[in-house]
């Protein structure tokens, strides 16, 4: 096998910020042809060795080897040069410019210097969509494609910039099922053409279905690589979180006590009048997890946002171990006893330019001991933020740290850390592992289930069917703003869910 | 003190440093296109502002009510909205402080002079208030409604000089009463009359008061949280509608201690202004060259002070025109906001640096 010189070689790197070993003298060969995936963690060192490799950032020790040859990539400019093309994942397009536009911004072909050449462009543009498959009308808009299509904007332009070694940053976190299989088509194509891919991903699913060779990164480490065809996924799980690892969730049978939570007939209506909840009930007991399914887009947002008091409602009650809360402030309700792990982290969730610490305290920041005649007691606060991050295993350089630069997975984790020290009686988790690794996926849910055995109240809404089936006791469907099905997990299947979800009745109507 | 020292090694601190220096060096590349000696015309600025205790004494009268306004932009933009009407609000707080500097008699100094400059910074701070009402009431935008409130303060200050205090046949006002004076008469003697007062103390005190209420507090944190992500404000149980009423009227109240102090301290009248007079707008660029931390802004007030008095001995001595100094903290504005530029330049001293650290 070592007879080929691998068309990338990573030797040694060393990567090092203050406070952390992003990269700890990580080694990889990337052979021409091949699918090399690179599994780990959210935070283990993916992404900075990607821009080391990519140009963004220096190695503090090793080196880069392209085709055999020493080089040193300090710019983004050199990598694309070297025939190396970065697809993020965070789209990087000018919405307002077509799909030309955008591939050739930066380089522009021209006519004797001054006018651009978009024939030529153009015309360019479409020979490599042909030759790859990508379907792409070149004079669209950015802003009137799909996200799928977009991201094959970003396919396209690498490879007109003469990418033949390509990075796919976490390409199919913001696809449809769809979309990803179509992906995964045009990946074999690009490697059956002679190019190479590096795939950085932590879903275990796409790994096993398109890469040849995967790496698995812990910590800023190679724990190991391995050859596709010879591994499974609870290998690559285990070998990825460094610990055994279950996809079944292990809990006992729920215990259900009184009811905490009494939703009742709750109505609300958008600015155009169009009705988002349509006298949605249901309720949540002590000691269970209730879990919400259905298609986004059919009031999940707006119950959780009238429940935590973010959004007034038109009609309805809502009732807190009896008390009325509805069109409460939400510093009212958060007092008395609800507990609130927002859809959107960056959005509700955190202040990403406060400290670990400030985070800690967003909610509880007034009270003694946090407040003391009107000032800060930031020795307080300091000790709270330690022992959360400790005890909930927030991996920060320090809590002084700023939110921003923690790794998704662990800005969830302070969250929740946040959330569940409030102590509430009711706790409201909307999409809490969206975008997490198995293992922060693990941590969660087990936390969901612990609070739910200290007899809390826990509504779970996710969009991950299995999660919902998994985790949650009883199953509520939502439809267009309504309640239209209760099911309860070990009765049912995800093909009866889905048929609920999209609006048949025919499931159990349990409560009608 | 160790922290002091790491201030001084602090990255934005030489980066700072470095735009100045790079400002006035281009505007001595000015100068010497124009046939100036850029040394001779520094050195002329210098000894303006530090070669007699007069002109020591005016550059600070020149540097107060910079470091108020450069204050109530900064404190603005923590929380999260940009003040462009520090300019009215300054009018207002010139305007209050006026009213009762000369409308009320027989209050001993000790009581007169303090109350003058509260009227002062109430209507500065009332004036801003308003555009955060429009804000949190209506969604408008404060940029917009605190440059259109600028000349109505304008025009309303004018219309409120006129009418209630005017000296017959001229463009100002009467003179404040002799009680309600913050001039520091023998500092003031001592130093040949430059004009100093009280208001230069109470501008330090106005930006620790800043630094204090903003960090320490739980006003600030919850002004800062609003500023920098107001959704997760609202979600932490926080009022935005409240926080920007109340950033706004604090912004607003060190302006108006700027127009206060203007009145009360230095001119002891009120002119009827033709057109805006300039102080909220030159706060802009202070709170750019401070960016936007009170002690920043103490230090770039005292730059900014220094560079537009002394130009005048620049032009007296050297013959360089003082429009010059416009192109030197034009382009100081412009290092520090595209600090880019600048590390580029000083990309060698960093890499000395880091070699020397491993």
């Amino acid at each position: 096998m070592a007879a080929a010189t691998p068309v990338v070689e990573l030797k040694q790197i060393t990567k090092r910020f203050p406070g952390i070993v992003a990269n700890d003298s990580i080694s990889i060969q990337l052979q021409k042809g091949e699918i090399h995936a690179l599994l780990g963690e959210n935070g283990a060192g993916k992404s900075t060795l990607m821009n080391i490799l990519f140009g963004l950032y220096q190695p503090d020790e090793g080196h880069v080897e392209v085709n055999g040859q020493t080089v040193a990539i300090d710019t983004p400019n050199k990598a694309i040069e070297l025939g190396i093309g970065m697809v993020h994942q965070h789209f990087k397009l000018v919405q307002s410019f077509t799909v030309t536009e955008n591939i050739i911004l930066g380089m522009e072909p021209s006519k004797g210097g001054i006018q651009i050449d978009y024939k030529t462009a153009t015309k360019k543009v479409k020979e490599i969509s042909d030759q790859y498959g990508f379907h792409i009308d070149p004079n669209a808009k950015i802003e009137d494609i799909s996200v799928g299509m977009q991201q094959r904007v970003e396919i396209l332009k690498t490879l007109y910039r003469g990418a033949n070694i390509l990075i796919f940053d976490e390409p199919t976190a913001v696809l449809t099922p769809q979309e990803i299989s179509e992906l995964i088509e045009i990946m074999r194509k690009l490697v059956a053409e002679g190019k190479s891919i590096i795939l950085i991903t932590h879903k275990l699913k796409e790994i096993m279905s398109v890469s040849d060779t995967v790496t698995i990164i812990r910590r800023g480490k190679v724990v190991d690589t391995v050859k596709t065809s010879e591994t499974s996924p609870l290998v690559l799980a285990e070998k990825m979180v460094g610990r055994n690892v279950s996809f079944k969730v292990d809990k006992k049978p729920a215990e259900p006590g009184e009811t905490v939570i009494e939703v009742k007939d709750v109505s609300l209506k958008n600015k155009e009048g169009i009705s988002l909840l349509n006298e949605m009930s249901f309720n949540v007991r002590r000691g269970e997890i209730v879990g919400v399914a259905g298609v986004d887009g059919n009031g999940q947002t707006q119950i959780i946002e009238a429940l935590s008091g973010l959004r007034k409602i038109d009609s309805g009650s809502i009732k807190l171990s009896g008390k009325e809360i509805a069109n409460h402030t939400p510093r009212q309700i958060s007092e008395s006893g609800v507990g609130h792990i927002p859809e959107d982290r960056h959005k509700h969730g955190l202040v990403l330019d406060f400290s670990v610490s400030e985070n800690m305290v967003l909610e509880s920041y007034y009270k003694k001991p946090y407040t003391q005649r009107g000032f800060l007691n930031f020795r307080a606060i300091n000790e709270l933020a330690t022992r959360l991050v400790k005890s909930f295993d927030v991996r920060t350089p320090s809590i002084q740290t700023k939110a921003r630069s923690l790794s998704g997975g662990n800005q969830q984790k302070a969250i929740i850390a946040r959330e569940i020290n409030k102590n509430p009686d009711f706790l409201i988790a909307a999409q809490p592992t969206r975008g997490l690794d198995v293992g922060a996926i693990e941590f969660v849910q087990t936390q969901l289930i612990q609070q739910r055995d200290q007899g809390k109240a826990v509504l779970l809404v996710s969009f991950e069917l299995d999660e919902i089936l998994n985790v949650s006791d009883r199953i509520i469907v939502v439809y267009e703003g309504k309640v239209i099905g209760e099911v309860r997990p070990e009765e049912t299947n995800d093909q009866e869910l889905g048929l609920m979800m999209a609006g048949s009745r025919q499931g159990g109507i349990a409560n009608e | 003190m160790n922290k002091f020292l790491k201030w001084f090694a602090s990255d934005s601190f030489i980066v700072s440093l470095a735009a100045i220096v790079m400002g006035l060096l281009l505007g001595a590349i000015v100068m010497m296109i124009g046939g100036y000696n850029p040394i001779t015309a520094y050195g002329a600025l210098l000894s303006k502002v530090f070669g007699d205790w007069y002109g020591f004494g005016e550059a600070l009268r020149e540097m107060t009510p910079l470091v108020l306004t450069g204050l109530a932009v900064a404190f603005a933009f923590r929380a999260g909205m940009f003040n462009i009407g520090a300019e009215g609000q300054v009018l207002m707080g010139m305007t209050g402080a006026s009213l009762v500097g000369i409308k009320i008699t027989g209050l001993p100094a000790l009581i007169h002079a303090p109350l003058a400059i509260i009227a002062g910074a109430l209507f500065g701070g009332l004036w801003a208030a308003l555009a955060g009402y429009i804000k949190a009431k209506r969604g408008v935008n404060e940029v917009i409604t605190t440059i259109m409130l600028n000349w109505t303060a304008l025009f309303l200050c004018n219309y409120i000089v006129r009418t209630f205090l005017l000296v017959p046949g001229n463009q100002r006002s009467v003179d404040i009463q002799p009680s309600a004076s913050i001039s520091i008469e023998w500092l003031s003697q001592m130093m040949g009359n430059a004009r100093v007062h009280w208001g230069i103390l109470l501008a330090l005190l106005a930006s620790t008061f800043f630094y204090y209420f903003l960090w320490k507090t739980k006003q600030g944190f919850e002004l800062r949280a609003v500023g920098s992500n107001p959704e997760a404000a609202r979600y932490a149980g926080i009022n935005v509608n409240k926080n920007i009423v109340k950033a706004m009227f604090i912004s607003g109240v060190f302006a108006g201690l700027a127009g206060a102090f203007e009145t009360l301290g230095v001119f002891h009248y009120q002119s009827v202004y033709a057109s805006l007079p300039g102080y909220g707008f030159n706060g802009i660029a202070v709170a750019l060259l401070g960016m936007t931390h009170p002690f920043g802004v103490l230090a770039g007030a005292g730059l900014f002070g220094t560079l537009t008095y002394g130009s005048a001995g620049m032009s007296f001595e050297a013959g360089v025109p003082p429009e010059i100094i416009q192109i030197v903290i034009g382009s100081i504005i412009f290092f520090i906001a595209a600090q880019g530029i600048v590390r580029f330049i000083l990309k060698p001293v960093y890499k000395r640096k880091k070699e020397k650290v491993l």
